[in-house]
């Protein structure tokens, strides 16, 4: 593989330089890019991407991007909290190497709030603005995180998986049967976002999802800046040694603790606007939205996309939405019926390729390129 | 004295793998803790370095207790340590695992200095600053292992087996870098397998049996004592 090329070693000038600007492969190369050219390319795909509704005018190529069974801005804005939740749970996994199988929870948290506060269904009956229980419902599902977080944390691995799992579970169930959370019966007129046109009517009605992309998609980019920000500062070199080896970390004098909280509380934040977003364009919502396949998709699509990696957390998030939006509505060849029922056998199989051609994921991480190497010589016999 | 374990008792779960063990290391010192597998070297080492709690007894670092203080803090008072297994960030260059080491402290320019402190002491390590740590091989990893521990400017230095899987030659070098260290002003505590070199290069030594100290002396005494010499020295 290109990109886990070892750098030659005493030839590179200028100590300073950061190793991937000198590795292979497309992010190498635009590592090398003078930073005006590398702020054009950036500012184009940030165009292409706000141009996205429009593919299907695309001769020739559109029709085969755009979905069929379901209206093609929707599935854009499916698309757009998928990523906000690859984003936050690759925070999670793929930058401190925390398992976490319920990621859902904070999804459901962020959402749950917003329609308990919002929807004319709640006991609250307080119906604030969409926007007013934004900020409400960000910090309950930070402070989820930091209570599911301070106890669990210490334990390693497997460990952490399993009750992280059961913490989805939980709040799953308690969304079921609480009479507070309506079951499936669920909470209706949930408000949209505010703003209207100069003719009074609604930016973000009910016929076009189009508007619910591009905040999605604005609040992607805003969240992709904090992410990358926060990788690089001393946050991110803390959770990339305890990912790395935690005792080591530990020793280094990294309170390892108070990082891995850390980034649980920022993967909850950004998982529960996830939830907001859903919350605000759906308008209805019940408890059958947050099935554990949800956590384990979100999971898969940031292992295949490239752990670690945010472009790859994020074309991975953008996939798993994408992929069975796209099978909606063609005709499968052996029973006639919709190929959407075949999604996840279909999953499956893409799975299973990316992992045999590309195990590192689709845009991978260098460094887990390296700590999965490590760990294969550790359990294989000397 | 500059490190002072009184009666310290280490449990993993219900296992006790240290029974009360008190041992000092004085400033300026290097002082070798030698025994057989599974003695309890490494687990010492945890507790002096804090990732493993003791269940009793105290530890004294520097006229403080520490016994309840937190891995990290103790960094920062001056303790640091090359794990066994070495412990290096397989993903991060060599320069990079040195800044590790510098994790604790600010000052640039005396991270920079103690930068070229290492890569003086180990030049292997200047030559492969920008390979990434899986990658270098077993002795090369060791050498940066110390290195690293030097970084954060100990006024402790925890060894645990610097010389395993090194070739003799090496083992030679790594004893004589350990002994420079020390000349420079950092106390060693030193766990070795290679008894032959621990106690002839340490000023004092103890011997560990099952999670007991049953023997202490200078080094020298040590290495002519007959039952040290029939149980680490091999054939006498
Ligand atoms: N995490 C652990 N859980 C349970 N028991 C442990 C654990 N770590 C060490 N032990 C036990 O504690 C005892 C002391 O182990 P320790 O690693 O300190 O030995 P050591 O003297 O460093 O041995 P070696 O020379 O092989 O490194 C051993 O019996 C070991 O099995
Ligand atoms: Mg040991």
């Amino acid at each position: 593989m290109t990109t886990t090329e070892t750098p030659p070693t005493g030839a590179v000038p200028a100590a300073e330089k950061k190793n991937w600007r000198t590795s292979g492969g497309v992010r190498g190369w635009f590592g090398r890019q003078h930073w005006a050219v590398r702020t054009v390319l950036a500012l184009v795909f940030a165009a292409v991407a706000y141009l996205l509704p429009y593919a299907g005018d695309v001769p020739v190529l559109g029709p085969q991007i755009i979905t069929e069974g379901i209206d093609w801005p929707s599935a854009l804005f499916n698309m757009s909290y998928y990523v906000l939740l690859a984003l936050g749970l690759n925070v999670v996994v793929g930058f401190a190497g925390l398992l976490d199988l319920g990621y859902v929870g904070f999804f459901a948290v962020g959402a749950y709030t917003v329609a308990m506060l919002t929807s004319p269904d709640s006991v609250l009956h307080t119906e604030w603005p969409w926007l007013a229980a934004i900020p409400v419902a960000l910090a309950i599902a930070m402070l989820s995180g930091l209570i599911l977080g301070w106890p669990t944390l210490r334990l390693r691995g497997d460990y952490l998986a399993i009750v992280t799992l059961g913490f989805a579970e939980i709040i799953r169930i308690f969304a079921t049967s609480s009479e507070t959370l309506r079951g499936d019966r669920g909470f209706s007129d949930i408000p949209h976002p505010p703003g209207s046109y100069a003719d009074g009517k609604p930016i973000f009605g009910v016929a076009d999802a189009t508007p619910y992309y591009w905040l999605g998609l604005s609040v992607i980019i805003l969240v992709i800046f904090g992410v990358r920000n926060l990788d690089r500062s001393r946050v991110g070199r803390s959770w990339l040694a305890i990912r790395e080896d935690e005792e080591a970390a530990e020793i280094m004098g990294v309170r390892t603790i108070k990082y891995k909280l850390w980034a649980f509380a920022i993967g909850a934040f950004i998982g529960g606007l996830g939830g907001v977003m859903f919350a605000g364009q759906q308008g209805f919502m019940n408890s059958q939205t947050f099935i554990l396949q949800f956590s384990i998709l979100v999971l898969a699509g940031v292992v295949m996309g490239g752990s670690g990696n945010l472009f790859g957390a994020i074309l991975g998030g953008a996939l798993i939405s994408y992929i069975p939006d796209r099978l909606r509505g063609i005709e499968d060849p052996i029973f006639h019926t919709d190929l959407f029922g075949f999604r996840f056998a279909i999953f499956g199989l893409v799975i299973i390729a990316i992992m045999i051609f590309r195990p590192q994921g689709l845009i991978p991480s260098r460094r887990r390129a390296m700590e999965l190497k490590d760990r294969e010589k550790e359990v294989a016999p000397q | 004295m500059l490190l002072e374990l009184q009666d310290v008792t280490l449990l993993y779960g219900r296992i006790q793998a240290l029974h009360g063990i008190s041992m000092t290391v004085g400033e300026g010192e290097i002082v070798a803790l030698i025994g057989a597998n599974g003695a309890g070297k490494t687990t010492t080492m945890r507790a002096i370095s804090g990732l493993r709690p003791v269940a009793q007894g105290s530890i004294r670092f520097n006229g403080e207790d520490i016994t309840k203080m937190r891995a990290d803090l103790r960094v920062v008072r001056g303790v640091s340590q090359s794990p066994e297994g070495r412990g290096i960030f397989p993903g991060m260059t060599v320069r990079e695992n040195l800044e590790m080491g510098a994790y604790t402290r600010r000052n640039r320019a005396e991270i920079k200095e103690d930068m070229d402190r290492a890569f003086t002491l180990f030049p292997r390590l200047k030559e492969r600053e920008k390979q990434v740590g899986g990658t270098m091989s077993g002795g090369e990893q060791q050498m940066l292992a110390v290195g690293r521990a030097l970084m954060s400017r100990p006024k402790l230095l925890l060894l645990d087996e610097p010389s395993m899987g090194l070739a003799p030659m090496l083992i030679q070098q790594i004893f004589d870098i350990i002994v420079e260290i020390n000349q420079q002003g950092t106390t060693v505590l030193l766990v070795e397998q290679n008894a032959q070199q621990a106690l002839s290069r340490a000023h004092r030594a103890y011997v560990l049996e099952t999670g007991r100290i049953v023997k202490s002396g200078t080094g020298s005494e040590l290495l002519h004592d007959p039952s040290v010499k029939d149980a680490y020295l091999g054939v006498a």
